[in-house]
């Protein structure tokens, strides 16, 4: 595990995380795996001495270790907007404070509420295919098909994760869309067309679909990695002890991918509250806020759009928590059944 | 290939094992990878239902590509005639025409091939100078920093403060906007930094007794050996940057400034329309607007279908076979 995979070569990692948990998984595996830093004897030179000697290091760290503070840590302290009525005329420093004032609203706002909900009820609907489905190709892949075939579909499949999602919209709005393929050959049949794309009563299974073309393909590297790490003498020994396929399957393989497969849900349950921002961006206008506001939408469109910075400042923060929250939980919860944990 | 497997296959293909007639290359296809002496004989119809089921993933894959692909070279008739299009009766480049030369099209796809280039290049550079800064042992601090680095992986800052901090700094509506605030991925900052300290410190050693600075040895020595993985992480840092729509909806105000794809977002989902030009000729019919939208994804998509074959070389043989080993 230690060397990681591609997975977070992926940019925009952390916005759509919830999409690929896999990322998360060796994200943390690499920081456990840190070697401590040399020591270099008994006679050391004088610390001074040192950071003088390795005085271009730090000139070269420099512009890195800028970036990591103004942009990373920075904004995170920046969060305490959330206990101000913040406005830009104001500033930072000269908005007044209101206590817990915004995180009052969020019982109270309806909007808060809905967008609440559709995340979580997408997030559920991802948990119950979008998850599964990597896991489910992987073991079609691992099971059969010659090499050569192999490879062809899986980099067939590998190539949406590397589109925008602008442009995966864009497709599946050409396909199944008002005026799409799928309507016009309908329509040309004399049947009447089909309302896919801006219906909001099917908008959720739609956007896990979308994901589920998107991503599952890319999904599956994790999982065949961890197929082949499966010592074949489990299989050898359970043929022996006459397990068909189906048995050796519910009996070794299942169970020797149970760690990859517990530690993908732990990192899925800390996103389950960012179901991603672009997906929901895009269709929004076509199914109308009630079915397709998220929480980060929801943020964008309180917050920047509208100026409310401190309420929405407040919903993104109370998402990070209750993802911490979550990943903790089911990091307890997991290790009390005697599984590994991810922390 | 076939050599291998004599018992099962040596009745249908040559001794060469070079499969030559139609149907020889279909079962060379079709062929099970090497099994092992326990396995029992797929049941040939799970084989086939498999084979079915993996043709439809294909389809259901691909559809999309040739469908856009054909709608974007259909003319008028074509289109409007309806149904199935995968290959258009009447192929024609007007769409690709029209956005050729209206001014929105060609302006966005310079912005982003030009953020593309330069801003890999900043990234790149960045995470190089950083990791090769991380990856010396004994600088004092240097754990500190690395610890740092990892805890960006963890926290997510929030969109509201990340905007206020670009409001702040001044760069809205400014191209650094879409670069700086993803410089350095943690991530490939820790790749690249364990590529660096698996080169031998024997070959940095006697470099360094003869005398050659930190500097000396990261362009003379450590880049040299470093050209794959570093090609690798730009070509990373480059899809990243091409496929940037969240940025610049939050940064970008100003509409000539949009990268492509905004300016696709605008086209195809918004529906705002494309003058067709006054280069067509006058007696045809313009080319409907779906087919000039399907020719700015064609054109949006490009690029990726350019790299991804390097990307996946990378993918399919180096990394996987690292994360299995590892």
């Amino acid at each position: 595990m230690s060397r990681a995979p591609f997975f977070r070569y992926v940019p925009d990692a952390r916005r759509d995380g919830a999409a690929h948990p896999a990322r998360r998984v060796m994200e943390i595996a690499t920081s456990h795996s840190l070697p401590a830093p040399k020591r270099a004897g008994k006679h050391r030179a004088s610390l001074a001495r040192r950071m003088w000697n390795n005085r271009w290091m730090y000139l070269l760290m420099a512009p890195g270790i800028v970036f990591f503070l103004v942009f990373i840590y920075l904004p995170l302290i920046g969060n305490v907007i959330a206990f101000k009525d913040y406005s830009p005329f104001l500033g930072f420093e000269r908005s007044p404070w209101v206590g817990l004032e915004n995180f009052r609203k969020l019982f109270t706002d309806p909007d808060f509420g809905r967008a609440l909900r559709n995340t979580l009820q997408i997030e559920a609907l991802q948990l119950l295919f979008a998850f599964p489905a990597p896991l489910a190709l992987a073991l079609l892949f691992n099971s059969m098909v010659s090499e050569k075939s192999k490879r062809m579909v899986q980099s067939i499949v590998y190539l949406p994760h590397f589109l925008s999602w602008v442009i995966v919209i864009s497709l599946w709005q050409e396909v199944f869309g008002g005026d799409g393929f799928l309507n016009q050959y309908l329509r040309n049949q004399g049947i009447g067309t089909v309302n896919i794309m801006s219906n909001s009563d099917i908008f959720k299974p739609l956007v896990v679909l979308q994901m589920i073309w998107k991503e599952a393909g890319w999904g599956t590297i994790l999982f065949l990695a961890a197929l082949t790490k499966i010592d074949v003498s489990l299989y050898e020994a359970a043929v022996i002890d006459g397990a068909g396929r189906w048995r050796r399957l519910r009996d070794v393989t299942l169970p020797g991918i149970r760690p990859v497969i517990v530690l993908l849900l732990i990192l899925h349950l800390g996103f389950a509250l960012s179901v991603g921002f672009e997906q929901y961006y895009l269709q929004r206008n076509g199914v109308g806020a009630g079915a397709a506001e998220v929480l980060d939408t929801f943020i964008y469109f309180r917050g920047i759009q509208n100026g409310d910075w401190g309420f929405a400042t407040a919903v993104g923060m109370v998402r990070g928590v209750a993802g911490a929250i979550l990943i903790f939980t089911a990091n307890w919860f997991v290790k009390k059944m005697g599984e590994e944990g991810v922390l | 290939m076939a050599a291998s497997h004599p018992d099962r296959t040596s009745r249908r293909l040559p001794i060469t094992g070079k499969p030559t007639t139609f149907r020889q290359r279909v079962r060379e296809w079709l062929k099970p990878k090497k099994q092992a002496p326990w396995m029992e004989n797929p049941h040939p119809l799970l084989l086939i239902g498999k084979g079915l089921l993996l043709l439809l993933i294909v389809l259901v894959m691909l559809f999309p590509f040739v469908h856009i692909l054909a709608v974007s070279f259909s003319s008028s008739t074509d289109v409007l005639g309806g149904g199935l299009i995968l290959f258009p009766t009447n192929p024609t480049l007007d769409a690709y025409r029209v956005i050729f030369n209206d001014g929105t099209v060609v302006r966005a796809l310079r912005v982003s091939a030009q953020l593309t280039i330069f801003g890999t290049f900043v990234q790149i550079v960045a995470t190089t100078a950083m990791a090769y800064g991380l990856s010396k042992p004994g600088v004092p601090g240097s754990r500190a920093i690395l610890l740092m680095a990892l805890g960006a992986m963890l926290f997510y800052p929030g969109m509201i403060p990340s905007f206020l901090l670009i409001k702040e700094l001044g760069l809205l509506d400014t191209y650094p906007a879409l670069i700086l605030p993803g410089l350095i991925g943690a991530f490939n900052l820790i790749i690249l930094r364990q590529f660096f300290m698996n080169i031998p410190q024997e070959l940095l050693d006697s470099a360094r007794l003869d005398g050659a600075s930190d500097i000396r040895l990261l362009f003379s020595i450590v880049l040299p050996l470093s050209k794959a993985v570093l090609a690798v992480i730009s070509l990373f840092y480059a899809v990243g940057i091409w496929n940037s729509f969240f940025n610049a909806i939050l940064y970008i105000n100003t509409p000539s400034k949009w990268p492509m794809q905004v300016v696709l977002q605008q086209i195809v989902l918004e529906g705002t329309p494309l003058n067709p030009a006054s280069v067509l000729d006058p007696n045809r019919p313009p080319p409907p607007p779906a087919t000039i939208e399907m020719a700015v994804v064609v054109v949006a998509t490009l690029p990726i279908l350019l790299v991804y074959p390097f990307l996946q070389k990378y993918f399919t043989r180096g990394v996987l076979t690292g994360a299995i080993k590892g």
